[in-house]
C-alpha cells in the first residue's frame, strides 16, 4: 500500500516536472532571443565585475588578472593613508552635496510655474526651451562654460566694460563647484522638471475646487494641493540622486578641469582615471574605484530604507 | 460677519492670484532667456568677425557677420573626418542598440516565462553595481577592441535604462488579450513578436533609436578612453580637442604669421565648431521633443 502510494506520487512529481519543463521548451524562442543581450550583459558587466579582483592584487601584464599576486587591503590602506584622501573624499562629498541641495528645488518650482502658466503658448514654449540643453552633450556645454567664463567671453567683457579685471573663472579653484553646479542646473532643469510636471498634471482637478471654495489663494493652493502631490516623486528623485554622492559624473568635471583648479575639481573618479588609464597602476585604482562604488551602494540602500520608514516612499 | 466677510476674502484672493500671475509670467519669461542666451551668445560669436570678437564687442547679436568660422570648418581635416565617421557609429550603433534592447526587452516583458524575474535581474542589477572604470578597460583591452570601430559600439550595444523603458512599454501597451488571442490561432512567439508585437510599437522603437542616435552623437567618454588614433575620432572627440587646445588650432589653420591674430580667430574657431557639434541635435529636436518627453514618462512608470 506505502509502496503503492510512493509510486503514484513519484509519478504524479514527474508529471509535474515533465509540464514544467514542457512549459521552459515550448518558449525556447523567447530564450533564444535573450541570448545574444545575456551574451553581452556577462561580457561587459559581469566579467569587468571579476576584474574587481585586482583590487586585492599587485597587476602583472605577464600573469594577467586572474595570475597576479595577491596583496590583500594594501591598496585601501595606501588610499585612506595617502595626502589626496581626505582632499578627494571632500571634493567628491560637498561637489555632490552642492549639487544634489541647489539642483532640488529649481526643476520644482518652474514645474509649478509651467502648471500654473495661463497662456498655452508661453507653457509650450517655456517647456520645450528648458529640455532643449538636455540633448546637448557635454563636450558642448563645458565648451559653452568655459568660452562664456573665458578671457574674451561675456561676463568678463561685461566686467572690463564697467571698469572691472577680468577673472580667470576656471583657473581659480573657489569658483569651480559653482560652475559645475549651475552649469548643471541650466542644462537639466527643464528635463528634471518634467517629471513633477506629469505628477501635478494627474492631480484631481476637485481638489483644487475644494481648496477655491474654502477661500484659498493660489499661494496657499500650491502649498496644500500641489506640493503634497508632487512629494512622492520628489523623494524617489532624491533617493536616486543621494546614492550617486560618490558617483559624481566623471565626465563633466574631467572636462572642466585644468591644473590651476585642480585642488577643488579633482575627485574620486577623475583620480581612477588618472592613476588607472594615466600612471597605468591598474590595482591601486581598482580599489579606489571599488571603494566609490561599494559605499554608493550602501548609501543608496540606507536612503532607500530610511525613505520607507518615515515616508512610506521608496524604489523597492 | 460671516456672509460680509467671504465675498471680501474672494476678492483678496483674485488679487492674489493676478499678482502671483504676473510674477509667475515674468519667472517664466526670465526662465526663457537664462536658458537661451548663452545659446545664442555662441552663435552669435561664431558669425562675427575676429575684431568684433577679441574686442569685445559682441552682446547678444554677431557684429560683422561673416562666415569665416565655417569656411574653416569646412576644410579642417579633423572635423571632417569626425563628421564621416559618426555616421558609421550612430547608424550601425543604433542598428545594434535597437536589435538588442527589443530582443532583450520583450522575452522579459512576457509574464508568462519561466525564470523571467531571475532573468530581468541580471540585467537590472548591473545598474547598481558594475566593475568600474578600470576592470571595464581591462575587459575592452583583452578582447582588442583598442583602437578599432567597434569600441565605441560593441562594449555599449545595449543600455539597461532603455531596456526597460521598451519593457514597460510592452507591458502596458499590448494587450494580453491580443497575444493569447493570436496564441489560441497557433502562433508561436516568433509569429507573435514578428507580426503583432513589433508593428504594435513604432512610437517605442523611435523613441529608443532617438535616445540611441543622441546617446552616439553625444558619446565622449568611451572615445577617449578606447580611440587615439584621430582617423578614427567621433565628432565630442575632434570638439574637445579643438576647445582644449589653441595650439592644435594655430597649427591647423597654417601660414599664420602674427600669433595673436591666429589666437583670436581660433577663439571665434572655437565658437563656431561648438555651434556645428550640436546643429544636427537642434535642428532635429523640435520635431522629436514630445517623443522624448513620452520616454521619460514611459521610464517612470513601474513596470
Amino acid at each position: 500500500m506505502e509502496n503503492l502510494q510512493s509510486v503514484l506520487r513519484e509519478q504524479k512529481t514527474a508529471a509535474v516536472r515533465k509540464s514544467a519543463l514542457a512549459k521552459v521548451t515550448r518558449r525556447w524562442r523567447l530564450y533564444l532571443m535573450l541570448l545574444i543581450p545575456l551574451v553581452y550583459i556577462i561580457i561587459f558587466r559581469y566579467v569587468p565585475m571579476t576584474g574587481i579582483q585586482l583590487a586585492f592584487k599587485n597587476y602583472n601584464a605577464r600573469l594577467g588578472i586572474w595570475g597576479s599576486p595577491w596583496v590583500g587591503f594594501k591598496h585601501f590602506r595606501d588610499f585612506f593613508r595617502s595626502a589626496q584622501f581626505s582632499r578627494l573624499l571632500g571634493n567628491t562629498i560637498s561637489l555632490s552635496l552642492y549639487n544634489l541641495i541647489a539642483g532640488f528645488f529649481p526643476p520644482i518650482i518652474l514645474a509649478i510655474g509651467i502648471n500654473e502658466a495661463r497662456w498655452n503658448r508661453l507653457r509650450k514654449t517655456v517647456q520645450m526651451v528648458t529640455y532643449a540643453p538636455y540633448f546637448l552633450s557635454t563636450v558642448v556645454v563645458t565648451g559653452i562654460t568655459m568660452q562664456l567664463l573665458s578671457g574674451s567671453g561675456v561676463v568678463n567683457t561685461i566686467i572690463k566694460n564697467m571698469g572691472g579685471t577680468a577673472i580667470n573663472f576656471l583657473g581659480t579653484p573657489g569658483y569651480f563647484k559653482s560652475i559645475y553646479v549651475w552649469s548643471g542646473i541650466w542644462q537639466h532643469v527643464g528635463y528634471d522638471a518634467i517629471l513633477y510636471i506629469a505628477a501635478l498634471a494627474a492631480i484631481n482637478p476637485e481638489l483644487y475646487e475644494a481648496a477655491t471654495v474654502d477661500g484659498a489663494n493660489i499661494w496657499k493652493r500650491i502649498w496644500h494641493v500641489d506640493i503634497p502631490s508632487i512629494m512622492p516623486t520628489a523623494i524617489v528623485l532624491l533617493i536616486m540622486s543621494t546614492s550617486r554622492v560618490l558617483n559624481v559624473g566623471f565626465e563633466k568635471v574631467y572636462l572642466l578641469q585644468n591644473s590651476l583648479n585642480l585642488s577643488s575639481s579633482k575627485i574620486i573618479s577623475t583620480y581612477v582615471y588618472k592613476m588607472g588609464l594615466v600612471n597605468t597602476e591598474y590595482g591601486f585604482s581598482t580599489a579606489v574605484g571599488l571603494f566609490q562604488s561599494v559605499v554608493s551602494l550602501l548609501l543608496m540602500v540606507l536612503v532607500n530604507n530610511l525613505s520607507r520608514k518615515v515616508t512610506e516612499t521608496s524604489l523597492w | 460677519m460671516t456672509t460680509a466677510s467671504k465675498p471680501n476674502n474672494r476678492i483678496r484672493a483674485s488679487w492674489d492670484n493676478t499678482i502671483f500671475h504676473i510674477i509667475n509670467t515674468v519667472f517664466l519669461v526670465l526662465m526663457i532667456l537664462v536658458v537661451i542666451f548663452p545659446l545664442l551668445y555662441v552663435i552669435s560669436m561664431s558669425l562675427s568677425s575676429v575684431e568684433a570678437v577679441s574686442t569685445g564687442k559682441v552682446y547678444l547679436f554677431p557684429v560683422d557677420i561673416t562666415l569665416q568660422a565655417y569656411r574653416t570648418i569646412a576644410t579642417t581635416k579633423s572635423i571632417l573626418v569626425g563628421m564621416s565617421n559618426t555616421v558609421f557609429y550612430a547608424v550601425v550603433g543604433t542598428l545594434l542598440n535597437v536589435t538588442l534592447t527589443i530582443l532583450c526587452a520583450y522575452p522579459l516583458s512576457r509574464n508568462n516565462l519561466p525564470g523571467r524575474k531571475f532573468l530581468l535581474w541580471i540585467f537590472t542589477f548591473t545598474m547598481m553595481f558594475g566593475g568600474g572604470m578600470i576592470p571595464t578597460y581591462l575587459t575592452v583591452r583583452s578582447l582588442g577592441l583598442i583602437n578599432t570601430r567597434a569600441a565605441l559600439i560593441i562594449p555599449s550595444a545595449m543600455n539597461v535604462w532603455n531596456m526597460v523603458i521598451a519593457r514597460t512599454f510592452f507591458i502596458n501597451t499590448i494587450p494580453d488579450e491580443l497575444i493569447e488571442a493570436a496564441e489560441i490561432d497557433g502562433a508561436h512567439d516568433g509569429q507573435v513578436f514578428f507580426r503583432i508585437v513589433i508593428p504594435n510599437s513604432v512610437t517605442i522603437l523611435a523613441v529608443i533609436s532617438l535616445f540611441y542616435a543622441v546617446g552616439h552623437w553625444n558619446q565622449y567618454f568611451d572615445a577617449m578612453i578606447y580611440l587615439n588614433k584621430p582617423e578614427l575620432y567621433n565628432p565630442q572627440l575632434v570638439l574637445r580637442t579643438i576647445i582644449a587646445s589653441t595650439q592644435a588650432m594655430l597649427e591647423q589653420t597654417g601660414s599664420l604669421i602674427d600669433a595673436a591674430k591666429a589666437a583670436d580667430q581660433a577663439e571665434v574657431l572655437k565658437y563656431a565648431v561648438i555651434v556645428f557639434a550640436s546643429l544636427p541635435i537642434m535642428i532635429v529636436y523640435p520635431f522629436i521633443q514630445r517623443f522624448f518627453i513620452k520616454g521619460v514618462m514611459v521610464g517612470s512608470l513601474k513596470g
